[in-house]
């Protein structure tokens, strides 16, 4: 590595990776509670299996943001980290607080975690992905705003490129929205449509930003194509996601109560949120087909474009599928909504963070790129969990199109627990993919430990 | 590659990512103008009464600005393709000036309307004339940003013959913005 300080990066990857498995146990436990209704009752029962699935989901990549922020912005502005010593205090702050919240979600129950934490002095648990109690939430606030100091010190001193400067811009947009996360009003329209300025304008926002960065960043690396060509596609990217991103937030206001415009500018807003996915896709391939460098690591190159290829799918083309207002009405809220979120997330979000780590591990860890044996194991996993994730999507779109056919659509609408019968099916299926899917995050973690002919970092 | 070079390979005027950004907004605009039709259908009575209520006259007046202001704009590429710097400066201050007068304008009618107490949710025409108008004006705005960044630069002779990118961009921005109108204009004021 071309800077020290970017070590740091490290123990962010290690724990991300950490954590990811833990979400995916939960995943698969509340998967096989979709079918074996009492499956671990009353040890973990649903809502909390989901609850801890859908946080560490969140935590995991915050810890991939830092650390590929920590990895990136020494490089990009050609100098030390302000403090590498800050930088793993947080660390150990943020992966010692998430573990006791995990901790508190499994062996308190909920109300009583709410009581010893404060919610009584000032409510803001008890909202999906929020649930957090809120001293986590004022930790993960100072945790946000140790590392904003410390890349931006970093990035004051520095050379100031766009793709530090669109990532920094990403990561205090991050940190601003989640504020609202303590926000909440009585009034549950205004309490839904403030929770959506966290969770909407988080990843159909400002999070598009952090990943437009990484992959410009991973993608100047193994190409050499010009900073100047992959800058501009940039600029391009973020424009369109902030003007479709934005107001596409009204995708989440047709039924909660807000103004019905917001009918219309929801679905002519976010029918456009495919473009920017549409353009990184053109650009992940465009920049690898005119790259003037064949570059060892071919693996991080294989998640860059798989990056491009399933974000586009999970978040343009199966978002697109239920966004429109009139399509909306039936799909609400059924599985096309649970579908969505798995690809979405694992196609942008994942990947991009893999891509990261694909690329920077080998370099932290003293070789340009892993052997040729790693790398292959490294794909295969690449393939596994991709195309397992397809198949979840695939499955659980199946199970959505039979809840609206049975329960919203029909003339004589079937009750919602008789219609869950009727996909269970798919839901079985799906379990399937999902142990596919551990299996190859398995294989993904072994390749980290196969050894063979490296050649030294450059 | 030179710029010029760039150019001439490319076929189209300025910076190749504008025009990515350009197709993007048509593409916006035109779902707004389908969506539009689309909402005017199930409710032609309405439409056509509230859209009595525009003011034409200063509609068709805004039109007539923003087609000036292209010419302007087109004379301003003319002059820096003849490494006129003053003059490009001069032309495009004329084209700025002309965007000044379309937002006053167009000021004065969003303050009329909200004056007489209508809102996004008065009914549907007026939540399409005032969100179309609207990001439409907005886009005015940015126009004027660019060209105001291109000024400063033409005059201090950063532009010439062989380098002028940066004016065909501005340009080719702006004759979007004018197109927009001219779509926008007839549509909502005018076609019953």
């Amino acid at each position: 590595m071309q800077y020290k300080s970017q070590a740091v990066a490290k123990p962010y990857f290690i724990a991300a990776i950490g954590l990811f498995i833990g979400q995916i146990v939960f995943g698969l436990v509340m998967g096989l509670q979709y079918v074996v209704g009492d499956f671990l009752f009353p040890a973990i029962p649903f809502n909390i299996a989901r609850m801890v699935h859908t946080n560490l989901l969140i935590v995991w990549l915050l810890f991939g943001f830092m650390g590929s922020a920590y990895y990136l912005i020494p490089e990009e502005t050609e100098n030390e980290l302000y403090s590498p010593k800050l930088a793993i205090i947080t660390f150990w702050i943020f992966l010692v607080a998430g573990a006791l919240t995990v901790v508190g979600y499994l062996f308190v129950p909920y109300s009583t975690l709410a009581e010893w934490t404060g919610n009584n002095i000032l409510a803001t648990m008890g909202r999906e992905f929020l649930e957090q109690p809120l001293i986590t939430k004022v930790g993960i606030v100072i945790v946000a705003l140790s590392f904003l100091f410390n890349i931006c010190m970093t990035l004051l001193k520095g050379r100031k490129t766009s793709i530090s400067l669109v990532l920094v811009l990403g990561l205090v947009g991050l940190a601003v929205f989640f504020l609202f996360s303590f926000y909440n009003p009585t009034n549950l329209v205004l309490d839904k449509y403030y929770w959506w300025w966290v969770v909407h304008l988080w990843v159909e926002g400002v999070w598009e930003l952090i990943l437009g960065a990484i992959l410009a960043f991973v993608l100047i690396k193994v190409t050499g194509v010009d900073r100047e060509v992959i800058e501009k596609w940039l600029y391009v990217i973020v424009t369109m996601t902030l003007i479709t991103g934005i107001l596409g937030t009204g995708h989440h206001y047709y039924w909660i109560g807000a103004p019905e415009y917001w009918q219309w500018w929801g679905s002519v807003f976010s029918a456009l949120e495919p473009i920017p996915f549409f353009m990184m896709t053109i650009f992940a391939f465009n920049m690898v087909n005119r790259r003037r460098r064949e570059h060892p690591n071919k693996a991080a190159v294989l998640w860059a474009l798989g990056t491009g290829v399933l974000a586009f799918l999970g978040a343009g083309v199966w978002g697109f599928l239920h966004t429109l207002a009139p399509v909306n009405y039936y799909t609400h809220g059924t599985q096309m909504t649970a579908s969505h979120g798995h690809l979405a997330f694992y196609g942008a979000y994942v990947c991009v963070v893999i891509t990261m780590i694909s690329y920077a591990m080998p370099i932290l860890r003293g070789r340009a790129a892993n052997s040729n044996k790693a790398q292959v194991v490294e794909m295969w996993s690449f393939w596994l969990m991709s195309v397992s994730i397809v198949f979840i999507t695939l499955f659980l779109t199946a199970a959505g199109i039979v809840q609206v056919w049975l329960q919203r659509y029909s003339d004589a609408p079937m009750a919602f627990m008789a219609v869950q019968d009727k996909a269970a099916i798919f839901y079985w299926m799906r379990e399937g993919a999902g142990v596919i899917f551990l299996i190859g995050l398995l294989t993904y973690v072994a390749s980290f430990f196969i050894k063979g002919e490296t050649k030294a970092a450059a | 590659m030179t710029a010029e070079a760039k150019n001439q390979h490319e076929g189209l005027p300025g910076d190749f990512a504008i025009w990515i950004f350009i197709l993007a907004e048509m593409l916006a605009f035109g779902v707004l103008f389908v969506a539009y039709a689309f909402a005017r259908a199930h409710d032609v009575a309405l439409f056509n009464a509230s859209q009595e209520t525009l003011n034409r006259t200063s509609g068709a007046i805004n039109t007539l600005v923003l087609i000036t202001s292209s010419y302007f704009v087109a004379r301003g590429v003319d002059a820096i393709k003849r490494d006129l710097s003053r003059d490009c400066a001069w032309w495009l201050g004329a084209t700025w000036l002309l965007g000044a007068v379309f937002i006053a304008i167009k000021s004065a009618e969003f303050h009329e309307k909200f004056s007489a107490g209508i809102t996004l949710s008065t009914n549907s025409f007026y939540m399409f004339y005032l969100a179309l108008t609207f990001f439409h004006f907005m886009h005015v705005l940015m126009g004027m940003i660019i060209l105001a960044v291109v000024i400063v630069k033409a005059r201090r002779g950063g532009y010439g013959s062989r380098d002028h990118a940066g004016v065909e961009t501005a340009a080719s921005f702006w004759h979007m913005v004018d197109l927009l109108w001219i779509i926008l204009f007839p549509l909502i004021y005018v076609i019953r």
